[in-house]
């Protein structure tokens, strides 16, 4: 096997995940504040007023990169959920299920903030406009997939049950992220473009990119911390589980 | 038919699942009385003034269509998983996607076909637009089977549970969103005199998506739901 395969192999096993998880999760959650708090001085000090929205646009280093995070997580779930549904693999179970209050958290929180943009900008705090709604109809997803994974008392079922669902719902995520050039709405279209030139100035450009990475790496944080739990809990009969609840002072 | 042949099987399912539903021909009329409550209770809501009430009589005989095949769902698979008829489909060698697609179509016949059978009664009583009439009728044939077969999926997902009512409700809600666009969106270009054709043909295709895909998944998620 070459390295790169039993690298993935070890990182599938749950001792081995909650070890390197445990170590990583420190690090990302700083580097993330760290990223924020650069991104965010970027953001709301050192940009420009906006020509046409003044100061009211910079709520958009919040907005935008929780609406992407919102779409990024739903595929991360999704593809997790497959390789659980597929390959049967205990992490990639716990990984689709971890993500999904956070997926939700980061689509209520691009919800709340667009519609106190909404309210200087377009004059009302929500619209039935294309992306809003199809947005609202994510955060609903991400709902039924939590709801149904703590309906269900076996843990392992849960998590392939919602993972189904997760996958049955990723529909949605094409909808919602080219819903602004399907339908001509009052959401305003996409400035930043991965090839060519991005239709936003670069002084407000570089601080939205580190808030994206930032974002990011708070969402693999908050991952890790979370899947450990779930593992813990979900091998609390094992050997190896009960070691370290009581390496870390717990009672097992 | 040859018995024994997978289309004995489904027809066996069909026969059997008609015959359950006009042995107990009472409930079948009770998502059509339940659409007709909700419908009566918009002129108390709204006051009954008719242009008002035909402005916006599709979009109400939609919801309350949508929403009486929310409550019907559930008995999609509930007699049978609680007697173990279920498990018996799952273990049979028939392809089970094929015998999933046959309940399917008799719950479709039995709950949303005479809830078409009454939407011109409800859209009177809202007074709509009797030009109108055929394209809600036609919006309706195409995204009832939609909604039966989305439907059908998210209750495979839940079908061990014993109170599954508003979970049921949140899992298929989301996903009867985009159906309920498009059926709605041709109504109201309907009435206002513009072409409608372009969302009924959008709700065609994906019938026929759904016709192939949901069936297939409905039967994963049985599998799922059965261990």
């Amino acid at each position: 096997m070459n390295t790169l395969t039993l690298w993935f192999h070890k990182f599938g096993s749950p001792p081995v995940f909650h070890r390197i998880a445990g170590r990583l999760a420190p690090w990302l959650y700083a580097s993330a504040l760290l990223g924020m708090l650069i991104g965010l001085y970027g953001g709301l000090v050192l940009a420009p007023p906006d020509y046409q929205q003044s100061d009211a646009y910079r709520i958009i280093f919040i907005h935008v990169p929780c609406a992407w995070m919102s779409l990024f997580i739903y595929f991360f779930m999704a593809a997790n959920a497959f390789v659980a549904l597929v390959w049967r693999i205990k992490i990639s179970e716990i990984l689709a299920m971890a993500s999904a209050p956070i997926g939700a958290a980061f689509t209520a929180i691009t919800l709340a903030t667009g519609s106190l943009w909404g309210k200087p900008m377009w004059g009302t705090w929500w619209t039935w406009d294309a992306r809003l709604t199809s947005e609202l109809v994510l955060l609903f997803l991400y709902l039924g997939v939590i709801g149904l994974n703590h309906a269900i008392e076996d843990r392992r079922q849960a998590a392939r049950a919602a993972g189904f669902l997760a996958l049955v719902g990723v529909v949605n995520v094409p909808i919602v992220h080219f819903s602004v050039n399907w339908w001509n709405t009052l959401h305003q279209g996409s400035t930043v473009r991965l090839i060519g030139p991005s239709a936003i100035d670069a002084s407000m450009l570089w601080p939205l990119l580190v808030m994206a990475l930032a974002t990011k790496l708070w969402f693999f944080a908050s991952l890790f911390v979370r899947a450990r739990n779930d593992l813990l809990e979900l091998e609390a009969g094992k050997e190896w589980a009960r070691a370290e609840v009581l390496r870390e002072g717990g009672t097992p | 038919m040859k018995p024994g042949s997978t289309g004995a099987a489904c027809m066996a399912v069909i026969r059997r699942d008609l015959t359950l539903c006009w042995r107990r021909r009472g409930d079948a009329l009770n998502p059509v009385l339940f659409a007709l409550i909700v419908v009566t209770l918009f002129p108390f809501a709204l006051g009954p003034e008719p242009n008002q009430l035909s402005r916006i009589a599709a979009g109400v005989v939609l919801v309350a269509i949508l929403i009486a095949g929310v409550l019907a769902l559930d008995a999609l698979f509930r007699s049978d998983h609680d007697d173990g008829a279920l498990e018996q489909l799952v273990l049979s060698p028939h392809p089970l996607p094929l015998l999933l697609a046959c309940k399917i179509l008799v719950h479709w016949l039995t709950t949303a076909l005479p809830l078409i059978v009454a939407a011109p009664l409800l859209a009177g009583m809202l007074r709509l637009d009797p030009g109108v009439l055929p394209v809600l009728l036609g919006a309706l044939a195409l995204a009832t089977p939609l909604l039966s077969l989305l439907g059908a999926v998210c209750v495979a997902l839940t079908v061990g549970m014993r109170r599954s009512g508003m979970l049921l409700a949140l899992l298929v809600l989301p996903l009867y969103v985009p159906v309920l666009i498009f059926a709605a969106g041709a109504c109201d270009a309907a009435q206002a005199g513009l072409p409608y054709l372009a969302p009924l043909l959008w709700l065609g295709a994906a019938l026929v998506l759904a016709l192939v895909l949901a069936p297939l998944a409905c039967a994963a998620a049985l599998r799922i739901s059965i261990t």
